[in-house]
C-alpha cells in the first residue's frame, strides 16, 4: 500500500535520510526505531507530505505524494511528538474544527466524535478546555484529532514520550486499536515499546535503514552481548575458562578484596547459558550476571557492526 | 472560510483580541477628545478629517498587531501542522487567516462610528464624507493586515513577525519622502506606492479615489500571494 523508493532528504547539506526504501501492507503497525537524530521524524514527515523528498519517491496506493492533489492529504493523519492543539478550545470544539478542516461536515464530525473519544480513551473529557489537560490527555486529544477523518495512514511521532507507565500501557492499546481501520506508523527510541505494539520494525541509524523485520527477528539479528559477571573462585581459572570459550571476544577479570571476582565479557553470539555452564564446570561460583548494555544499544552495536563489515 | 471563522473566534476568545480592541478604541477616543474636539470653533468636516487621520494610525498599528499571531504563533506552537496536513491549499490558508484578522479589524473600526456620530450631534457632516473615510480606513487596514500576514508567514516567531510587518508598512508609508527627492520615474513609483500620503488623504476629505482603491487591492493581493509562496516553500526547506 505504501511504497518508499530510495528516499533521501537533505537539510541544506546535512543528509537526514539516506537512500531508504521499504514497502508496507495495509493494516500493519510499523515501528521506526532509532536513536535521536537517526532520521525517524524526517522520514515520518515525508510520509505525511509535510516535507518533499530531496530524491526518491513515496507512493500511497500507487499515487506519488509529490504529484498528489491537495485533497489526497485526507488519507493521512500525522501526529507530531508535541500534539498540535489550540489551547483555548474544548476537546469537542477542537476535534470538530479539525474534522471540518479535513473536509467532514459538522454533522459527520459530531456523529464520529463518540467513537473517536472511545478509541482515544477520552471519556469524560469531551467538554474540557484543552489548556486544562495534563500531558497524557493532550496526547490523547492528539490521537483523537488524527483519526477523526478516518485516515488510511496514521503516523504517530513518539506517541509515548513523556507519558507515565500507566499511560504508556493505555497508549499501546490505543495504537493497536488504530490498525483496525488504518495502516499505522509509530516512531520510538525505546525498543520494548516497538516490540509491544508493532508487527514490523524499521531500524534507522544515521539516516540509513539498517534493519527491517519482525521485532523478534530483529532481536535475533543483534546476536552479541556484553556481560558483567560476579564470580567466586580462582582468578586464573576464571581467566582460563573465559579465554577457552569460543564466543568470547574480549574479557577482563579483577579480584576484589573480599575474594570475589568481577569479570566483563564480550560475546559475539549471546550463548550466556553455555558460558555459565563452562564457568561452573571450571569450579567457579556465579553470584551475579548483568547486561552492561541495554537491548537497544546491543541491537545498534550489532547492526552497525554488520553495516561496517 | 472555516479558518477565517476560527481565527475570528480566537480573537474573541483571547485576551489578545480584546486588548487590541480596547486599546484601539481607547487611543482613538483620547486622540479624538484631545485634538479633534477643541474649544476653538471649527468646521465639522475638519473635525471629521482629523478623526480619520488619527484612526488611520491606530488602524494600521492594530492591523500589524492582529496579524503577528496568525501564522507565526502556529509555527511556534506547532499547530501549523494541522493546516499543513489538511486538504486545503496554502492559498486558502493564507486567505482564511487574512480574512479572519481583517474581519476583526473591521469590527473594531465599525465600533469607532460613535465618534463621527458625536460630531453629527453638534455639527453637520455629510454621510458621504463618513462613508468615504471608512472606505479608506478599510482599504488601508486591509493593506496593513495583508502586509502583516506576509510578515507572519516569513517569521519564525511573533515578535519577528510584528517587526517585519511593521518595517514593510512604515517603509511603504514613508515612500513619499523618498519619492520627493528621487528622480522620475523612480520617484513617481515610490510616491504612488506611498500608502498614506497620496492615497489616504483624499478619503479623509470625503473623496473616493478609484486609483487608490486599486492600489490597496493590489497591495493586498501582492502580499497575500507572497505569503502563499512562502508557505508553499516550507515543504522544500
Amino acid at each position: 500500500m505504501i511504497e518508499v523508493q530510495s528516499l533521501s532528504r537533505y537539510y541544506g547539506t546535512h543528509r537526514a535520510v539516506d537512500d531508504v526504501s521499504f514497502s508496507v501492507k495495509e493494516h500493519a503497525v510499523v515501528g521506526l526505531l532509532g536513536l535521536n537524530g537517526a532520521g525517524k521524524t524526517t522520514t515520518l514527515k515525508v510520509l505525511a507530505g509535510l516535507l518533499a523528498p530531496s530524491t526518491g519517491t513515496v507512493r500511497i496506493d500507487g499515487v506519488d505524494l509529490a504529484d498528489a492533489p491537495v485533497g489526497f492529504r485526507k488519507q493521512i493523519g500525522f501526529l507530531p511528538e508535541t500534539p498540535p492543539l489550540y489551547d483555548e478550545m474544548t476537546v469537542r470544539e477542537f476535534v470538530r474544527y479539525v474534522a471540518q478542516l479535513r473536509g467532514l461536515s459538522g454533522a459527520e464530525a459530531d456523529a464520529r466524535f463518540p467513537d473517536v473519544v472511545q478509541k482515544a480513551h477520552l471519556q469524560g473529557f469531551e467538554d474540557r478546555v484543552i489548556s486544562e489537560l495534563s500531558h497524557g490527555y493532550r496526547k490523547r486529544v492528539g490521537i483523537a484529532q488524527v483519526i477523526i477523518h478516518k485516515p488510511r495512514v496514521v503516523i504517530l511521532d513518539e506517541p509515548i514520550s513523556g507519558l507515565d507507565p500507566k499511560q504508556i500501557v493505555e497508549m499501546r492499546e490505543v495504537v493497536k486499536g488504530l490498525a483496525v481501520d488504518s495502516t499505522v506508523f509509530v516512531s520510538s527510541h525505546i525498543l520494548s515499546e516497538i516490540q509491544h505494539t508493532c508487527s514490523r520494525v524499521l531500524v534507522l541509524h544515521d539516516g540509513k535503514l539498517v534493519a527491517d523485520g519482525a521485532p523478534a527477528a530483529l532481536a535475533h539479528r543483534a546476536s552479541g552481548a556484553s556481560l558483567l559477571l560476579g564470580l567466586t573462585g580462582d582468578p586464573a581459572a576464571a581467566t582460563a575458562a573465559l579465554a577457552a570459550h569460543p564466543s568470547v571476544t574480549g574479557h577482563t577479570v579483577t579480584a576484589g578484596d573480599d575474594g570475589r571476582l568481577e569479570a566483563t565479557v564480550e560475546l559475539s553470539t549471546d550463548d550466556r547459558e553455555a558460558l555459565v555452564a563452562a564457568l561452573v564446570a571450571a569450579g567457579l561460583g556465579l553470584r551475579r550476571l548483568e547486561d552492561t548494555q541495554d537491548e537497544l544499544e546491543e541491537i545498534f552495536m550489532g547492526l552497525t557492526k554488520r553495516g561496517d563489515a | 472560510m472555516l479558518i477565517a471563522g476560527r481565527e475570528l473566534g480566537s480573537f474573541l476568545n483571547t485576551t489578545w483580541g480584546w486588548a487590541i480592541l480596547a486599546g484601539v478604541l481607547l487611543i482613538d477616543g483620547l486622540l479624538f477628545n484631545a485634538f479633534a474636539l477643541t474649544d476653538d470653533p471649527r468646521f465639522s468636516a475638519d473635525v471629521l478629517e482629523d478623526f480619520f487621520f488619527y484612526s488611520s494610525g491606530t488602524t494600521m498599528i492594530a492591523g500589524v498587531l492582529l496579524t503577528m499571531r496568525l501564522l507565526a504563533e502556529e509555527k511556534q506552537t506547532g499547530t501549523i501542522v494541522l493546516l499543513d496536513t489538511a486538504p486545503v491549499s496554502e492559498a486558502s490558508v493564507v486567505l482564511g487567516k487574512f480574512l479572519g484578522a481583517f474581519g476583526f479589524l473591521a469590527l473594531i473600526t465599525a465600533l469607532t462610528i460613535y465618534m463621527p456620530l458625536l460630531i453629527q450631534v453638534n455639527g453637520k457632516v455629510g454621510w458621504a464624507q463618513i462613508g468615504a473615510g471608512y472606505l479608506g480606513l478599510m482599504g488601508l487596514g486591509a493593506s496593513a493586515v495583508a502586509i502583516g500576514t506576509f510578515g507572519s508567514a516569513v517569521a519564525k516567531n511573533q515578535l519577528l513577525s510584528a517587526a517585519i510587518g511593521g518595517f514593510v508598512l512604515v517603509t511603504m508609508l514613508l515612500g513619499w519622502l523618498l519619492g520627493r527627492v528621487a528622480e522620475a520615474p523612480i520617484g513617481d513609483v515610490l510616491s504612488y506606492l506611498a500608502l498614506f500620503d497620496k492615497h489616504f488623504q483624499p478619503f479623509m476629505r470625503g473623496r473616493i479615489n478609484t486609483e487608490s482603491l486599486v492600489l490597496y487591492g493590489s497591495v493586498v493581493f501582492a502580499f497575500l500571494l507572497m505569503a502563499t509562496r512562502v508557505m508553499q516553500s516550507r515543504r522544500q526547506q
